[in-house]
């Protein structure tokens, strides 16, 4: 995984709540059997005029005016704003993948569903929980001044805006931890084999039907 | 010092370490694997040179891109085809039990593992499926995660895992005919909102919940998810302990008399003490209907679509603006005049035998309504595929007009050959109402099996409370 420092990036806001992972990703194109590519198909059905399929040329594809993903003064945005409840719906992880490919290193929202928030940091992706008056702060600026850039610090836990304005805000430390080294999450778990092994011990006495191979 | 919830219990018996940084690494005792969310989580351990930890630990069936039509030809979509095929291949190589699609225990996972007995009292279990909460019906922590802890279960057994809260529902009281289990989730969902359970966990409790069949208590925590909870549960009772019992994957002999033993402290202690508690009178339940795209968005069925206008919130109000709109739908209608064009009765929420034993209830002698263009029913799994055909259901739905299939997740979310069109309104006994969800510009509507039945044959949403059903098999289907 990615090592997320510091990242200093160009904001799209997203102003709904409830965004759910089918509209982030589309099921369709969870029928790939790879990690990449689904960058292209973000928000398929709100960007595209058309009906999105897997193998499609989405280069020749009619775009959506109204989506603001595709207006022009946010292209190449990388800080995603969105409002409660980010990443509701199904564990697919195609959504955080999603969102990396497109370019996304952040999201933030006031809120967001558990196991989307949890996939995200597995992804180099921070999401950023922040109160609904700064983010209602964030969304008047970033609509009010094009070209609107946020610079995102993990380490010291702050978001800076172009006034020179800081907002802080909260991380676990054992998420910042990972995301921060960009660590390998089964090899930090594999370092305590001997307390797995020992528990499997303890439980196969106490639960021996869970251990007749 | 205050008892312990059944969750607490649950987590403090999966205890492998706890961390200096407030994490804990648990152990999971059950994985259970479909084609979407593993190929990338097998390719993880190949690049890596792991292997599972523990094969028996793990068992496999396809189910989202499944067709449910003939199968002898195979998979036509191709890229379907290579999903399942590549679930195949994987489980062949690392020697994980896999339930292949010409399998009769082949099924949805949440009803599969359940019905093998590889859901247990007790367990903790994962899989890469929000609906995995399924399996808190008989007590056990289960949760659905990503991909990457899914190769992070096949490779160490285990998970890091904050601890969450503490959610209590209580749903006191005996629920009226006609009004299941699924009304009571989509009931709580409609008092919570689906955020309401974000980083709880929900115990489901009270005299309607114990009432419920095992069927029922699971649709119940199946939606845990939609109301923002990633673990649903119900403490287990003999009731448990009777589902569970000679099922192929269940305790035998000695073990069986221990596990009983084991399983007989799996509820919440009298004392404990719950973060957030919400009550809700079964008297005051009646059948549901969701009308937007949240499956928050749910109304009784003699009631009407909200008006925004009456909204003050701002957020909500454009919410339900924009919900109208996908919907197509007017402010303060009738739900019961919502335009219908399809039904579906399916998913890993309403495809137990059950389930299709409520909706024959409705459907028997009875038709489809002309207006309806498809209308069609698909079991939970090749078993209660089966079952339902060896009591006659089969004959019941086709000879009313509906399409009898074969078992996968369908038209839940149509990953499949099964769709809504663009504009179709559709009854569905499904648990997601979210935009495109059933297919591309597809308006899904929410409710129980026998509700289903009921808009299949009228056409539109009716109170099933006032049809006149088989009493044989509305008598075979009661909650009890
Ligand atoms: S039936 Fe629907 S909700 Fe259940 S596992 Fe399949 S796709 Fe997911």
């Amino acid at each position: 995984m990615e090592a997320f420092t510091q990242h200093t990036g160009l904001v799209v806001p997203l102003d709904r709540s409830n965004v759910d992972t089918d509209a982030i990703i589309p099921k369709q194109f969870l029928k790939s059997i790879k990690r990449t590519g689904f960058g292209p198909n973000l928000f398929d059905e709100w960007r595209y005029l058309d009906h999105g399929e897997p193998g499609m040329d989405n280069s020749k594809r009619p775009l959506n005016p109204d989506f603001v993903m595709n207006q022009e003064r946010y292209q190449g945005a990388s800080i995603l704003l969105a409002r409660e409840n980010f990443g509701c719906g199904s564990s697919r992880e195609h959504a955080p993948w999603a969102l990396e490919d497109y370019g996304i290193k952040a999201v933030i929202a006031p809120s967001f569903a558990d196991i989307f928030f949890n996939n995200c940091f597995k992804n180099g992706i921070l999401p950023i929980i922040l109160d609904h008056a700064t983010m209602d702060t964030l969304f008047e600026q970033t609509e009010a001044n094009e070209g609107f850039k946020l610079d995102i610090d993990l380490d010291k836990q702050t978001i800076t805006m172009p006034n020179g304005d800081v907002i802080s805000f909260d991380v676990e430390p054992d998420r910042k931890h990972s995301l921060y080294n960009g660590l390998d999450d089964i090899g930090i778990t594999l370092q305590q084999e001997d307390a797995i092994t020992a528990y499997e011990a303890e439980r196969s006495k106490r639960a021996p039907w869970l251990f007749n191979s | 010092m205050a008892g312990k919830t059944l969750y607490d219990k649950l987590w403090d018996d999966h205890l492998v370490a706890e961390n200096d940084d407030g994490s804990a690494l648990i152990y999971i005792d059950r994985q259970l694997l479909h084609e979407v969310t593993s190929p990338q989580a097998f390719e993880g351990l190949r690049l890596a040179g792991r292997k599972p930890r523990r094969l028996e630990a793990n068992l496999a069936t396809p189910d989202h891109n499944v067709p449910t039509t003939d199968r002898s030809n195979g998979i036509a979509d191709p890229v379907s085809r290579i999903q399942v095929q590549t679930l195949g291949d994987n489980c062949d190589s690392f020697g994980v039990t896999e339930f292949k699609m010409d399998d009769i225990r082949q099924g949805i996972v949440h009803i599969v593992g359940p019905e093998q007995g590889y859901t247990l009292p007790g367990l903790t279990m994962v899989c890469g499926d929000s609906h995995t909460a399924t399996h808190g019906a008989f007590g056990a922590m289960a949760f659905g995660v990503g991909t990457s802890e899914v190769e992070h279960v096949l490779a160490t057994q285990c998970l890091r895992q904050k601890k969450m809260k503490n959610m209590l529902v209580r749903v006191e009281g005996k629920l009226g005919t006609g009004v299941t289990a699924k009304d009571v989730v989509l009931a709580v969902i409609g008092e919570i909102g689906t955020a309401g359970g974000n980083g709880h966990a929900i115990e489901f409790a009270g005299s309607a919940i114990e009432s419920l069949s095992m069927e029922g208590r699971m649709t119940v925590c199946n939606m845990a998810i939609e109301a923002g909870a990633r673990v649903g549960l119900v403490a287990v009772d003999d009731k448990t302990i009777e589902y569970v019992k000679g099922r192929p994957f269940a305790p035998k002999g000695e073990q069986w008399e221990m596990a009983v033993e084991a399983w007989k402290d799996l509820h919440s202690d009298a004392d404990a003490q719950f973060d957030r508690v919400v009550e809700l009178k079964a008297e005051d339940i009646v059948p549901q209907v969701t009308w937007g795209t949240s499956p928050e968005m749910v109304k009784p069925v003699s009631g009407n679509i909200p008006n925004p206008e009456k909204e003050s919130n701002p957020v909500k109000k454009e919410g339900i603006e924009r919900a109208l709109q996908y919907m197509d739908l007017k402010a303060d209608m009738p739900i019961t005049s919502i335009p219908l064009d399809k039904v579906f009765i399916g998913s890993c929420t309403n495809a137990r035998i059950e389930d299709l034993r409520e909706a024959a209830a409705v459907a028997k002698g009875r038709k489809v309504s002309p207006s309806i263009k498809q209308a069609m029913v698909v079991p939970g799994s090749g078993l209660v595929k089966q079952q339902a055909e060896a009591e006659g259901l089969h004959t019941i739905f086709t000879e009313a007009g509906f399409e009898w299939r074969e078992p996968g997740c369908s038209m839940c979310l149509a990953m499949n050959a099964d769709r809504l069109e663009p504009g179709e309104h559709c009854a569905s006994t499904s648990n997601r109402n979210f935009e495109g969800r059933q297919g591309q510009g597809g308006r899904t509507h929410l409710v129980s099996p026998a509700m289903a039945a009921a808009a299949a044959v009228h056409g539109h949403f009716v109170d099933v409370r006032e049809l006149e059903l088989d009493s044989e098999l509305a008598k075979a289907s009661e909650v009890n």
